[in-house]
C-alpha cells in the first residue's frame, strides 16, 4: 500500500449561513485519476478551490507528500506543484498564446523579454501535447476548445505534481477530448496525481481509477470506477434513483409552424427547415459545425445573407431579434453569465423583465407590479425554484438553478417556438430530469421545441426528429426511430469543406 | 464559482451594518458623520435655517444627479451634463432677447427662451445616445468629445460675456419665485422626482434602461429595443440638465456659458455615494436625491466652516472615489451573497 500523494482532513468552508463543504476526508494517490462526482452545489468547486488556493479552508487541513501545507494563493499552490485548470479561463485575449502561458514568467535576455525563446518552448509543449495552437495567435482568435487546451498547457512548466481540471470537456470535441485523455494517460505514467471533475459518466469511465462523490458538501463515499455502475453512481450523487431521465414526448404534430427556407449566414450553407406544432427537433453537431450559428442568424443575432423565415406564415426574415420574439420566436441562449441573466439582480427580477416585456400586466405604459409578481410565483413553481432562492442574487445560485431561472425567463414571454441552445450546459442530473419535463409540457401542449445540443443522448432521447450539422451544412434529417447514437454520429463528420 | 455558495444548511446571520450599506450603499454613512463633524464645527450648521437653505441650494444638483443616474443606470455616464447646462442657458437668453423684440407678451418671450433652450439640449442628448447607442462609442470619449464641443459653442455664441437683458418676470418666477408658499426651483424639482420616481419604478421605460445595464445582451434577448433604450436615457438626461439650466439662468438673472461647470463631477458623485452602481443596473431614485442633497449639505457646511473653495474642491474629489471603493466592496458584497 503507497501512501497518498495528497490529503485532505476535514476539509470545511463556510459562509454565512452556508455549509458548502462539511468535513472532507479526501486523499489522492500518485499516478491516479480521482473523479469528483456530484450534483451543482455538492461543494465539488469549493473542494478544488482550496486545493487550487483560491479559497481558504474555514476548517480542517491539506497534506502534500506528508506534510501539512496552506495554500493562501493560487501562486503558493503552484510553487508546491499544485495546478489547477478552471472552468472559467484566466487568459487575457489581446495578448499572445506564448505571452499568455509565461504570463508572469517570461524567459528573459537580461532585461528584456525573449520572445524567441518563449515561442520556442511554448511550441514544445504543444507538440508534446499535441495540442494544434500556434504560439504567436492572439488568444482573442483561439476557439473555445483551443483557449482551453492552452490553459491546460499552461501546466506544464515547472514540477507537476498534481493536475485538478474542472469539466475540462464541456468545450470539446470527440477528437480533442481523445488527445485530452491520451495526454491524461502520460502524466498519470508520469505519476501525476489527476482530480477530475465531470458531470460526464460515459466520459470519465475511460480514465477514472476512483471516484469520490460529493452531495450537499459532504463526503458520500469512494469506490473503485471498474466494478461501479453508472445506476449504482447516479444514486449516490442524488440519494435517489433515477430510472430514465429522458422523459417519453407523445408524438401529435399539428400544422407547420416555423418554415425556414434557405437560410445562409457565414458559416452555414443555405439550409431549410419545417417544423410543426408538438414536435421535438433535436439538432446535433459538433462545437463549432454551424448548429448554433444558423439558429442565432434565425433570431436576428448573426448576419443573414440570403434566405427566409416564416412563423404562422408571417414572414419574419428581416425583422429585429425583438420583433422576432414578439412574434413568437423565443431563443434560449447557451450562455447564462454573459447573454442569459443579470447577475447582480434577484431570482425574481430576472424573471419579471421577461414578464414586464411581454407586454401583458402593463397598461398604456404602467406596470401592475401585483400582476407581475403573480406570474412570476407562478413561473418560479413551474420551474420548481425553490422558495429560498427566489429573493437570491442570480450569481449566488447553482448552475443548475441559475438555468432553472433562465429557463423560468423563457415562460414569462408568450411563444409558439422555443428554440433551446444547450439547455443542460453545468447542469446536474436531477434538474436536467426537471427541465426535461418542462420541454415536455410545452410540447405536448401545442409548442414546437427545437433543442441544440452537444450532449449526443439528449438530442437523441428527446426529440421526435434529429437534425445533424457538419462543417456548416445539414448533414442528416432522422426520424427518431432511425437515430441511435451510432448512426447519428457518422454524420458528424463529412469530407466536405468547411462553409465559409 | 457557483458551487461554493450552495447552501448546505442554511441558517440565515445578518449584521444590520453590513445589511444597510448592502442595501444602500455608502451614504448613510457618510450622511451621518457629516452631519456630526459640521455641528461640532459650527453651531450654526444644524438649524432649520440653515437646512432649508441647503434644500433650496440643492435643487439644482438634484435635478441633474436624477438624470445623471438614468444614464449610469443603464451602464454608461454622462460628463456632458454642465455643458447642456451652459448651452440652454445660453441659448435660451440669446433667444429672450430676440423674442423681446418680436413679441409683446413676456408669456411668449419666456416660453421661446425655454424651448430654444430645450431643442438644444435635445440634440446634445441625440447626439450622445445615438454616438453611444449606434456607433457604439464609450461613453466616456462621447460625452466628454460633446462636452469640448458644446463648451466651446457656447463661449463662441457669448465672447464668454454674460447675456443680460432677460425679461424681469423670468427672473421673478424661475428664479426668485413662489408656487403655493414654496419655492418655483423646489416645487419643480419636487414633480420632477416624482415623475421619475414613478417612471423607474413603474414604467416599462424604467424596466427597460435597469434591464439594459445589467446586462445588455441578456436585455435583447428579453425583446428589448436597447438602443433605443440607451438613447432615451442620454436625451432624458439632457433634457433634465436643460432644465436646470433655465432655473440656474432664471436665478442669476442672465444667459452664461459658464453655468454648470462642476455639475458633471458633483451628480456622479452624488449618484455612486447614493449608491448608484457604475456598472450600470442598480440605483434608486430617492437615493439619489439623498446623495445630491449631502453634497451639497457638505458644500454648506464647509462654507459655515469657512473652509476655501479650493479646499473644497479636494475633499469633493475625494468623497467621489471613496465613493467608488465603497462602491466596489458593495459590488462584490452583492456578487457574493455576505
Amino acid at each position: 500500500m503507497t501512501l497518498p500523494l495528497l490529503t485532505t482532513h476535514n476539509l470545511t468552508k463556510t459562509y454565512p449561513g452556508v455549509r458548502a463543504l462539511d468535513g472532507v476526508d479526501f486523499d489522492l494517490m500518485a499516478g491516479e485519476v480521482h473523479v469528483l462526482f456530484g450534483e451543482n452545489g455538492a461543494g465539488k468547486s469549493t473542494l478544488i478551490s482550496m486545493l487550487a488556493g483560491a479559497n481558504t479552508p474555514s476548517e480542517g487541513k491539506i497534506y502534500l507528500d506528508h506534510h501539512e501545507v496552506v495554500f493562501d494563493s493560487v501562486a503558493r499552490a503552484k510553487a508546491h506543484g499544485v495546478y489547477t485548470v478552471f472552468q472559467e479561463f484566466s487568459l487575457i485575449p489581446t495578448l499572445t498564446v506564448a505571452e499568455n502561458m509565461f504570463l508572469g514568467q517570461e524567459p528573459r535576455m537580461g532585461i528584456l523579454v525573449d520572445h524567441a525563446e518563449m515561442r520556442r518552448r511554448a511550441q514544445e509543449i504543444f507538440d508534446e501535447l499535441g495540442f494544434p495552437i500556434s504560439p504567436t495567435a492572439r488568444v482573442s482568435t483561439l476557439s473555445r476548445a483551443q483557449q482551453q487546451m492552452l490553459e491546460i498547457s499552461k501546466a506544464f512548466h515547472g514540477d507537476l505534481k498534481v493536475l485538478i481540471l474542472d469539466e475540462p470537456t464541456a468545450s470539446l470535441t470527440e477528437r480533442e477530448v481523445d488527445h485530452l485523455f491520451h495526454f491524461i494517460e502520460r502524466q498519470k505514467a508520469k505519476g501525476v496525481g489527476i482530480i477530475y471533475i465531470s458531470h460526464r459518466m460515459q466520459e470519465f469511465k475511460r480514465i477514472a481509477d476512483r471516484i469520490t462523490v460529493l452531495r450537499d458538501g459532504a463526503k458520500i463515499g469512494t469506490v473503485e470506477m471498474a466494478g461501479t455502475d453508472e445506476a449504482a453512481l447516479v444514486e449516490m450523487m442524488t440519494g435517489r434513483q433515477i430510472a430514465d431521465i429522458y422523459p417519453t414526448i407523445a408524438t401529435t404534430p399539428g400544422d407547420v409552424v416555423l418554415e425556414v427556407t434557405e437560410l445562409a449566414t457565414p458559416g452555414v450553407a443555405p439550409s431549410s427547415l419545417s417544423l410543426r406544432r408538438g414536435e421535438v427537433l433535436g439538432v446535433a453537431g459538433l462545437v463549432g459545425c454551424g448548429k448554433s450559428r444558423f439558429f442565432r442568424a434565425m433570431m436576428g443575432l448573426g448576419p443573414r445573407r440570403s434566405g427566409t423565415v416564416h412563423l404562422n406564415g408571417h414572414d419574419i426574415t428581416r425583422l429585429p431579434t425583438r420583433e422576432i420574439i414578439r412574434a413568437g420566436l423565443y431563443y434560449l441562449s447557451p450562455d447564462r453569465k454573459h447573454e442569459g441573466l443579470d447577475l447582480a439582480k434577484t431570482s425574481d427580477e430576472n424573471l419579471a423583465l421577461n414578464v414586464v416585456t411581454s407586454g401583458a400586466p402593463v397598461k398604456r405604459g404602467w406596470i401592475d407590479w401585483r400582476r407581475v409578481r403573480d406570474t412570476v410565483a407562478g413561473i418560479a413553481t413551474r420551474v420548481e425554484l425553490p422558495e429560498d432562492y427566489r429573493a437570491r442574487r442570480v450569481s449566488q445560485l447553482s448552475g443548475g438553478n441559475q438555468q432553472k431561472v433562465l429557463f423560468g425567463k423563457a415562460f414569462g414571454q408568450e411563444a409558439d417556438v422555443y428554440i433551446f441552445d444547450e439547455p443542460t450546459v453545468g447542469v446536474d442530473m436531477g434538474t436536467r430530469a426537471a427541465l426535461y419535463l418542462k420541454i415536455k409540457a410545452l410540447a405536448e401542449a401545442g409548442k414546437a421545441v427545437v433543442v441544440i445540443s452537444s450532449d449526443l443522448p439528449e438530442a437523441i432521447n428527446l426529440s421526435h426528429r434529429i437534425l445533424v450539422f457538419a462543417n456548416g451544412q445539414v448533414s442528416a434529417e432522422l426520424p427518431r426511430t432511425e437515430a441511435s447514437e451510432d448512426t447519428v454520429l457518422k454524420y458528424f463528420f463529412t469530407e466536405s469543406e468547411p462553409v465559409q | 464559482m457557483s458551487d461554493a455558495t450552495a447552501p448546505a444548511q442554511v441558517t440565515p446571520r445578518a449584521n444590520p451594518i453590513k445589511t444597510l450599506f448592502i442595501r444602500v450603499g455608502v451614504l448613510p454613512f457618510f450622511l451621518g458623520i457629516a452631519l456630526v463633524v459640521f455641528s461640532f464645527m459650527s453651531d450654526k450648521f444644524l438649524t432649520g435655517q440653515n437646512l432649508m437653505n441647503v434644500a433650496r441650494q440643492s435643487v439644482y444638483l438634484v435635478l441633474v444627479s436624477l438624470g445623471q443616474m438614468l444614464v449610469l443606470v443603464s451602464g454608461g455616464f454622462d460628463l456632458s451634463v454642465g455643458t447642456a447646462i451652459a448651452l440652454t442657458s445660453v441659448a435660451s437668453a440669446l433667444s429672450m432677447t430676440w423674442a423681446a423684440g418680436v413679441f409683446d407678451s413676456v408669456f411668449l418671450i419666456i416660453a421661446t427662451g425655454i424651448l430654444a433652450g430645450g431643442c438644444v439640449a435635445l440634440i446634445v442628448g441625440l447626439i450622445n445616445g445615438v454616438g453611444v447607442a449606434y456607433f457604439e462609442v464609450s461613453p466616456f470619449i462621447m460625452t466628454l468629445g460633446v462636452s469640448s464641443v458644446g463648451a466651446g459653442l457656447a463661449l463662441f455664441m457669448t465672447g464668454g460675456i454674460p447675456i443680460s437683458g432677460l425679461p424681469f418676470a423670468f427672473g421673478d418666477t424661475f428664479g426668485f419665485g413662489k408656487w403655493f408658499g414654496v419655492p418655483v426651483p423646489v416645487f419643480i424639482a419636487v414633480i420632477c422626482i416624482v415623475v421619475m420616481w414613478l417612471m423607474m419604478s413603474r414604467t416599462t421605460l424604467g424596466t427597460r434602461i435597469y434591464a439594459v445595464g445589467g446586462n445588455i445582451k441578456a436585455a435583447h434577448l428579453s425583446a428589448i429595443d436597447t438602443k433605443k433604450t440607451l438613447v432615451l436615457a442620454y436625451v432624458l438626461c439632457s433634457l433634465i440638465a436643460a432644465l436646470t439650466g433655465v432655473l440656474l439662468t432664471a436665478r442669476v438673472e442672465s444667459g452664461e456659458a459658464n453655468l454648470g461647470g462642476t455639475m458633471a463631477l458633483e451628480s456622479i458623485a452624488a449618484c455612486v455615494i447614493a449608491g448608484v452602481s457604475l456598472r450600470g443596473g442598480i440605483g434608486r431614485v430617492q437615493n439619489v436625491v439623498l446623495g445630491a442633497f449631502f453634497i451639497v449639505m457638505v458644500q454648506n457646511g464647509m462654507n459655515i466652516a469657512r473652509v476655501s473653495s479650493y479646499m473644497q474642491m479636494v475633499l469633493l474629489g475625494s468623497l467621489l472615489i471613496l465613493a467608488v471603493i465603497f462602491d466596489q466592496m458593495r459590488y462584490r458584497m452583492i456578487m457574493r451573497g455576505a
